[in-house]
C-alpha cells in the first residue's frame, strides 16, 4: 500500500521481544510521524537497539504490530529495508575502502544505476562535505568524517526515514554538533529521522522523545510536553536550581531539610523539588545554619534529565510494589 | 519480484577490493601452498628403499656372502653395520639405528652344501607397518628364488610359471608422479576454505554484517558475491600447483589439461562454500581458523590421499565419501596419471557441484534464521 502523506512514519503497536524467559521489550507503543526527529533514549540495555532491530525487520517480533513507512513489517521485511537507511553504533564502513567506495558499494547494493549512483554519489559529497576526502581510505578519516560517510552510505537511495543507533557516541563535541546541523537540515526537506542517544542535549532537540526504561515506555511526547507532566511537576511543589561551591556537602545538607523532596546533582549545582511552602530566602537560610555556603538559588523549569530521572524513580517504586511478572535482568 | 541474488554484484565489487587491497595476504596465500609442494615433492618418496640392516654373520663363508649381496643388491636393504654376537644385534635394532636385522648361523654353508634346509633369521622392525611389510616380502622373495634357483639347478629344468607384471601407469614408481596429484587437493585448501572462512567472520568482528542485514542484500547475493572473487585465486592457484607439477617436477599428464582445469572448479566451489560455511558458524576470526584447521586431516587421510580408501575400516570408508579431496584426488589421479575423460569422472564433478550448493544452502538459512547477531 502506497503510503499517503498522512501516513506515520512508524507506528509500533504493543511490540514484544522475548529473549528465552526475558523480556527485552514489553509492550512498546509508539507514533513517530512524518519529518520528526524522533529521539528514542534509554540507558545501555533498556531495549533500545532490539527496538530498532524489530523494525527494520532483522528480529522477528514475539508480540504486537509495526509498520514503517506504512509498510507490515511482519509481512514485508525486505520492502521495508529498500525504504530506510541505517546508521549502527560503529558506523559500519569497510576501512580498507576509499570514501568513494564505500559509497559506491552501499549504492549499488540498494540497485542503484551507473548514473543515478554518480549523482547520488555528487549530491552527498556536496551535502556532507566529504569532497576533500573523496580517495581517501575510511581507516584514515577521523571520527566525525567516519560518521558523516556512514550517515551518507545510509541516505544514498533517497530513503525518506532514517534510522541513527548512537550516531554521536565517541565522536567530538565540534563533530556532534555539526551532526546535529545536518540533521536539521535534511529534516527540513522532509526526512524522518529515529535517533537513540544517552546525551540530553540531544534528545532536548528532538521534535519528539520516547523514554524506554528496561522494555517499557515509560515517556513519550515532545520535550515540552515532559517537561509539563503533572508526575515531574507534582501539585503544591516547585523546582530549583541551588548553586554551591561544595555541591556535594551542599547535597547532604540539603537532603536534611523539610520540604526537599529530591535532590540530585547536575554539575556545580544541585537540582531540588520542594514544597511551595517552603520559600526561596528560608531554604537559604537552613542551608546557611549547616555552614552550606550559598551562591544562588533561582527557581527552574524541569529539564529533560529531571524528567526522567523522576519517571524512573517513579516506575522503580512502582515495580518494587508489584511482584515482577518478568525477571528484570539486564539484556546481554 | 524477489531476486535471492540481490545484491550479488556489489558484494562482489567489494569484496575484489578487499583483496586488492590486502595483496599481501593474497600473495602469501598464494606462494605457500607452491612452497609446501617443493618441500614434499623433493622431500617425500614413497617408495620404501634402503631400509638400514644389521647383519650377525656368524657364518662367514662364500655361500653365506652371496646371500648378503643378493639382499644388498635388491636396493629395499642397506647394510648399516656388521657385528659379532646375538646382543649386539638386537641392540642395533632397539636403538633405532636399524629397521631389520639378518643373522646368519654358523653352519649356513653347511648345510646348503649337504642339501639340507638352511635357516636365515631375519628381525623386523614393527614400528612402521609400511617398512615391515616391504622387508618381509623382500625378503621371503630372495629366499624363496634362492631355493628354487638351488633346486632347478640340481634338476636342470626351467621355472614352470614365470609371471611378468608390468605397471601400467608410472611404471618407474616416480613418487611425485604419484604424490602430486592427490598434494593439489590439499594445498588448494590453502587459498580456498582457509580464505573465504575469514570473509564473513570478519565482518562480524567489524560490526559491518549487522549493517547488510538492513539493506535489501539477500543471503545468497551476499554469499555469491563473497565466493566468485575466490573462485578466481582458487582456479589461478590450481594453473599454478599444476604448471610446477608438469615442467618442475616432470610429472607427465597422461589426460586432458583442459579437463583437470575444467573440473576442478566444482572441488574449488565446494572448498570456497565450505569456508563460508565455517565463517557463518565461527564468533571471531580465530574461532574460524580453527574450524579451517579441522578440514585439513581428513583431506589427507580419508581421502585416499597417502592411504588407500579400501583399506580402511567400513565406518572411516564411508565417511571418506563427505570428503570432497576424496573426488578431486580421483579427478587429479585419473587425468594425470591414467588419461581418464569426462566419462570416468564425471560423477565425481556432480558428487562434488552438489556437495558445494548444498554447504553453501545451509549457510545461506542461516542468514535467513538470522542467527547471526553482533
Amino acid at each position: 500500500m502506497p503510503a499517503s502523506d498522512t501516513t506515520p512514519a512508524i507506528t509500533a503497536q504493543h511490540l514484544v521481544r522475548r529473549f528465552g524467559d526475558f523480556t527485552a521489550v514489553n509492550d512498546v507503543s509508539f507514533t513517530v510521524q512524518k519529518g520528526e526527529i524522533f529521539g528514542f533514549l534509554g540507558p545501555n540495555g533498556s531495549g533500545k537497539t532490539t527496538v530498532i532491530k524489530m523494525l527494520t525487520g532483522l528480529l522477528p517480533l514475539s508480540g504486537g504490530d509495526a509498520s514503517v513507512q506504512g509498510i507490515d513489517v511482519r509481512k514485508d521485511p525486505e520492502t521495508v529495508r529498500e525504504n530506510i537507511g541505517y546508521m549502527s553504533q560503529n558506523f559500519s564502513l569497510y576501512s580498507d575502502l576509499t570514501v568513494e567506495e564505500n559509497l559506491t558499494f552501499y549504492g549499488r547494493i540498494y540497485g542503484l544505476d551507473e548514473r543515478n549512483l554518480r549523482r547520488r554519489i555528487d549530491d552527498i559529497v556536496q551535502l556532507n562535505g566529504l569532497g576533500p576526502y573523496y580517495k581517501r581510505l575510511s581507516a584514515q578519516l577521523s571520527g566525525g568524517w567516519k560518521q558523516r560517510l556512514a550517515l551518507g552510505c545510509a541516505m544514498l537511495h533517497e530513503p525518506k526515514l532514517i534510522f541513527l543507533d548512537e550516531p554521536t557516541a565517541g565522536i567530538d563535541p565540534v563533530a556532534r554538533r555539526q551532526l546535529w546541523d545536518l540533521l536539521f537540515d535534511l529534516s527540513a526537506h522532509g526526512i524522518t529521522f529515529f535517533v537513540t542517544t544517552h546525551y540530553m542535549d540531544e534528545a532536548e532537540r528532538c521534535s519528539h522523545v520516547a523514554y524506554i526504561y528496561f522494555g517499557k515506555v515509560i515517556a513519550d511526547g515532545t520535550p515540552d510536553d515532559l517537561r509539563q507532566l503533572p508526575e515531574v511537576n507534582p501539585p503544591g511543589t516547585y523546582r530549583v536550581e541551588i548553586s554551591a561551591p561544595h555541591v556535594t556537602q551542599a547535597l547532604r545538607a540539603a537532603r536534611t531539610i523539610r520540604g526537599i523532596r529530591s535532590a540530585t546533582i547536575f554539575g556545580q549545582s544541585i537540582h531540588a523539588l520542594i514544597d511551595d511552602n517552603l520559600d526561596l530566602g528560608h531554604l537559604r537560610e537552613q542551608l546557611e545554619q549547616q555552614t552550606i555556603h550559598v551562591a544562588e538559588i533561582r527557581p527552574l523549569a524541569p529539564s529533560l534529565e529531571d524528567v526522567f530521572v523522576e519517571l524512573t524513580f517513579r516506575h522503580q517504586a512502582l515495580q518494587a510494589k508489584e511482584p515482577a511478572v518478568a525477571p528484570e535482568a539486564p539484556h546481554a | 519480484m524477489l531476486n535471492p541474488f540481490r545484491g550479488f554484484g556489489a558484494v562482489f565489487y567489494k569484496e575484489t577490493l578487499h583483496v586488492r587491497r590486502d595483496f599481501a595476504t593474497l600473495f602469501f596465500s598464494l606462494i605457500i601452498p607452491i612452497l609446501q609442494m617443493f618441500l614434499l615433492g623433493y622431500g617425500i618418496d614413497t617408495n620404501i628403499r634402503q631400509i638400514n640392516t644389521v647383519v650377525y654373520n656368524a657364518d662367514g663363508r662364500r655361500e653365506s656372502r652371496e646371500l648378503l649381496d643378493r639382499l644388498r643388491n635388491s636396493d629395499t636393504f642397506h647394510i648399516y653395520r656388521y657385528v659379532n654376537n646375538d646382543h649386539d644385534l638386537n641392540d642395533a635394532i632397539v636403538s633405532g639405528k636399524c629397521r631389520v636385522g639378518i643373522k646368519i648361523p654358523v653352519d649356513y654353508s653347511d648345510k646348503l652344501i649337504h642339501q639340507m634346509p638352511a635357516q636365515v633369521l631375519v628381525l623386523i622392525d614393527g614400528s612402521d607397518s609400511s617398512v615391515a611389510g616391504q622387508a618381509i616380502n623382500v625378503s621371503t622373495a630372495i629366499g624363496l628364488d634362492e631355493s628354487l634357483r638351488r633346486v632347478l639347478a640340481s634338476t636342470d629344468s626351467a621355472f614352470a610359471v614365470n609371471m611378468r607384471p608390468k605397471i601400467l601407469f608410472n611404471p618407474d614408481s616416480r613418487s611425485p608422479n604419484f604424490f602430486l596429484p592427490g598434494l593439489t587437493a590439499v594445498l588448494l585448501l590453502n587459498v580456498t576454505t582457509f580464505l573465504t572462512a575469514f570473509s564473513i567472520v570478519r565482518e562480524k568482528e567489524r560490526g559491518t554484517l549487522e549493517q547488510l542485514f538492513v539493506t535489501p542484500v539477500r543471503p545468497m547475493g551476499l554469499l555469491l558475491g563473497k565466493l566468485l572473487p575466490y573462485l578466481g585465486i582458487g582456479f589461478f592457484e590450481l594453473l599454478m600447483i599444476v604448471t610446477a607439477m608438469r615442467f618442475l617436477f616432470r610429472v607427465p599428464i597422461h589426460g586432458n589439461v583442459f579437463l583437470l582445469a575444467f573440473l576442478s572448479l566444482p572441488y574449488i566451489f565446494v572448498s570456497l562454500s565450505l569456508g563460508i560455511l565455517i565463517s557463518s558458524k565461527a564468533t571471531s576470526q580465530a574461532h574460524a581458523m580453527q574450524l579451517a584447521f579441522l578440514t585439513i586431516l581428513p583431506s589427507i587421510f580419508f581421502s585416499g590421499y597417502i592411504f588407500p580408501r579400501e583399506t580402511m575400516p567400513k565406518f572411516f570408508y564411508v565417511i571418506s565419501y563427505f570428503v570432497p579431496a576424496t573426488y578431486f584426488i580421483n579427478i587429479t589421479r585419473g587425468i594425470i596419471l591414467r588419461g581418464a575423460g569426462l566419462v570416468h569422472l564425471w560423477a565425481d564433478a556432480l558428487a562434488l557441484f552438489t556437495m558445494g550448493s548444498l554447504l553453501l544452502i545451509i549457510a545461506a538459512r542461516r542468514f535467513h534464521d538470522k542467527v547471526i547477531t553482533a
